[in-house]
């Protein structure tokens, strides 16, 4: 598979106040993206993952690193024409409508006339605002300026999608319906990174992802390869056996009512735990085995750093 | 093409700010005004009409050159819409460059609406219409494209405020900077009238573009000088637009 993305040794610092004191941001981050895969960016808050994405796009000057994107320099023009970008809180000309915005940012690609009222009307249905197409996006909600900006950053059918992002803010049905969008993408051949916090988003979508914090990778690889299959213990919710007869089976929480929430380790423990309810007339609500999560993984991995 | 884009959204931008018609509404009332001022003084009432108007025109237009250019670039990089921008194939001079000719295109309409004021008002008076006033108008757009890129260069690297205040210190500055020459003709040969000729061929000079008295006493005016002043007004421009565009290209949007 090609390389689409690579990043190697990016170094990055900000000034702070009139001191001009030196705060280091990116320490050093090296990372590749393949072709055709969705690659989450994963980081807590102030990691440095919009310092990075600013850093490829060109809107900061990193101190140090090479980037290439599809083999071109990050600046060339040849890589910038086959990029998308959807900023992190997207905000847009607010006096513009949804399908004068789209026609603005159309021309800056040089898109023939023809082409592009056709263009624009697929991304909006792509993005559901077909109906939103003549309203000011001063009056737009949150998700919907997350969707036109989606738009945007697909005007030119780029072969890679920067997200920063993408899913922050939005309730449950929004972060569906980008979610869907995301997979689209990447059935048809395109290759997506995207930064974000909320793991089980990237867990969803993502084949491969990065860990950031404190501006360094602390670990990249494909998602399976970073958490284990392994079980890490049985959740069982029960009801009609005593405590006593539980006693060394697991951690035992006494629910709701007459419920127990019995939290098995040993998974031969499972089935004898099984027999007992049976043996003594009780009930089963529910048995959930916990394998890793990439939340666990993070959470070990943040407070390590 | 791409810069006609930008131009054509940043002047659908500006014409938008009520500022605008706010500074329009105020050089409307003083070229009137003007009418009052000449009814109150003996002598040629004719020429206090053009002379106010036509100082109007400047000194309004001025204002919305500054206003207008040091808010507008400051503005997409706090709210943050060239990150889209300049993440597209564009070179980030054709950005600047685009909100250059946008705001020009702008101040353009905003000076023809005053001249119109301006010129029906000295018609209503002598009932002919001068063309000689479009020549001093001319001169004065002129003065405003420099006056634009001064602003625009603050406003790369500066506040609205300060950049505003910068500017006008420009414009102030570049209307009495001939003052210095009659000063440095009275020093004597020494250290501080080299001093004072370096500064003086370093400070703009706004009243290169000033023909208002010239064509108000109806004088004759050599075209050496429309030359100079017209190359003058370009070359400045240019070097002024090129400062900016190399601070511009380095910057960091964060
Ligand atoms: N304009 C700025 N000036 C100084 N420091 C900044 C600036 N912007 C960001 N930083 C610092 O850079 C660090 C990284 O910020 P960045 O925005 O890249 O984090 P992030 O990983 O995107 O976080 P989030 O999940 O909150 O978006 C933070 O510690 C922040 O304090
Ligand atoms: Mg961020």
């Amino acid at each position: 598979m090609a390389t689409v993305l690579k990043i190697e040794n990016l170094h990055k610092s900000f000034k702070l106040g009139f001191l001009l004191k030196k705060k280091k941001i990116l320490r050093g981050i090296s990372l590749s993206v393949e072709q055709g895969e969705v690659f989450g960016y994963l980081g807590p808050n102030g990691a440095g993952k919009t310092t990075t994405i600013k850093c490829i796009l060109g809107l900061i000057f990193p101190e140090e690193g090479n980037i290439e994107i599809f083999g071109h320099p990050h600046l060339s023009p040849k890589a910038k024409e086959k990029t998308g970008f959807l900023p992190e809180n997207p905000y847009f000309y607010d006096h513009l409508t949804a399908s004068e915005f789209l026609d603005y940012y159309s021309q800056l690609f040089l898109i023939k006339k023809e082409e592009k009222e056709k263009k624009i009307k697929s991304l909006l249905r792509l993005v559901d605002l077909e109906r939103s197409a003549d309203l000011q996006l001063r009056k737009f909600s949150r998700g919907m300026l997350q969707r036109i900006g989606m738009a945007q950053a697909l005007l030119n059918d780029p072969s890679l999608v920067f997200l920063d992002e993408p899913l922050g803010g939005l309730d449950p049905l929004g972060r569906k319906e980008i979610r869907d969008i995301i997979v689209r993408l990447r059935d048809e051949g395109k290759t997506v990174f995207l930064s974000s916090h909320i793991l089980q988003d990237i867990e969803m979508i993502c084949n491969r992802v990065a860990i950031i914090v404190n501006g360094e990778i602390i670990n990249q690889g494909a998602l399976h390869d970073l958490i284990s299959e392994k079980i890490l213990f049985t959740e069982i919710t029960l009801s009609g056996v005593g405590e006593k007869e539980l006693e060394g089976m697991g951690e035992y929480f006494s629910g709701h009512g007459d419920r127990t929430l019995l939290k098995v380790f040993k998974e031969e423990n499972v089935a004898k735990v099984l027999q007992l309810v049976q043996s003594s007339k009780g009930k089963v609500h529910s048995l959930i085995p916990r394998t890793e999560t990439l939340e666990d993984l993070f959470v070990e991995i943040v407070k390590q750093g | 093409m791409k810069i006609k884009a930008i131009a054509l959204n940043t002047f659908k931008e500006a014409i938008r700010d009520r500022i605008l018609y706010l500074l329009l509404f105020f050089a409307a009332v003083c070229i009137i005004f003007s009418r009052l001022l000449a009814l109150l003084t003996v002598g040629d009432r004719i020429k206090i009409i053009k002379d106010v108007g036509l100082t109007s025109l400047s000194l309004f237009g001025a204002l919305m050159a500054i206003l207008m250019g040091t808010g507008l670039v400051f503005k997409e990089i706090d709210k943050k819409t060239i990150y889209t921008i300049v993440s597209k194939p564009i070179h980030r001079y054709q950005f600047l460059l685009g909100k250059f000719f946008g705001l020009v295109l702008t101040l353009f309409i905003m000076l023809l609406l005053m001249s119109f004021i301006f010129l029906a008002l000295v018609f209503f008076h002598t009932f002919t219409i001068e063309w000689e006033m479009f020549v001093a108008i001319l001169f004065i757009f002129f003065e405003l494209c420099l006056i634009t890129s001064v602003a625009l260069l603050f406003s790369c690297f500066s506040t609205p405020i300060l950049s505003s205040i910068f500017s006008l210190a420009f414009y102030l500055i570049g209307h009495t900077a001939w003052g210095l020459e009659t000063l440095i003709k009275k020093i004597p040969p020494s250290f501080g009238k080299t001093m004072a000729q370096a500064l003086y061929h370093f400070l703009p000079d706004l009243e290169n573009f000033n023909f208002k008295t010239e064509i108000v006493q109806n004088l004759d005016i050599p075209s050496e000088a429309f030359l100079y002043s017209v190359l003058y007004g370009i070359f400045y421009t240019l070097f002024v637009l090129i400062i900016a565009i190399v601070i511009f290209r380095k910057r960091d949007f964060i």
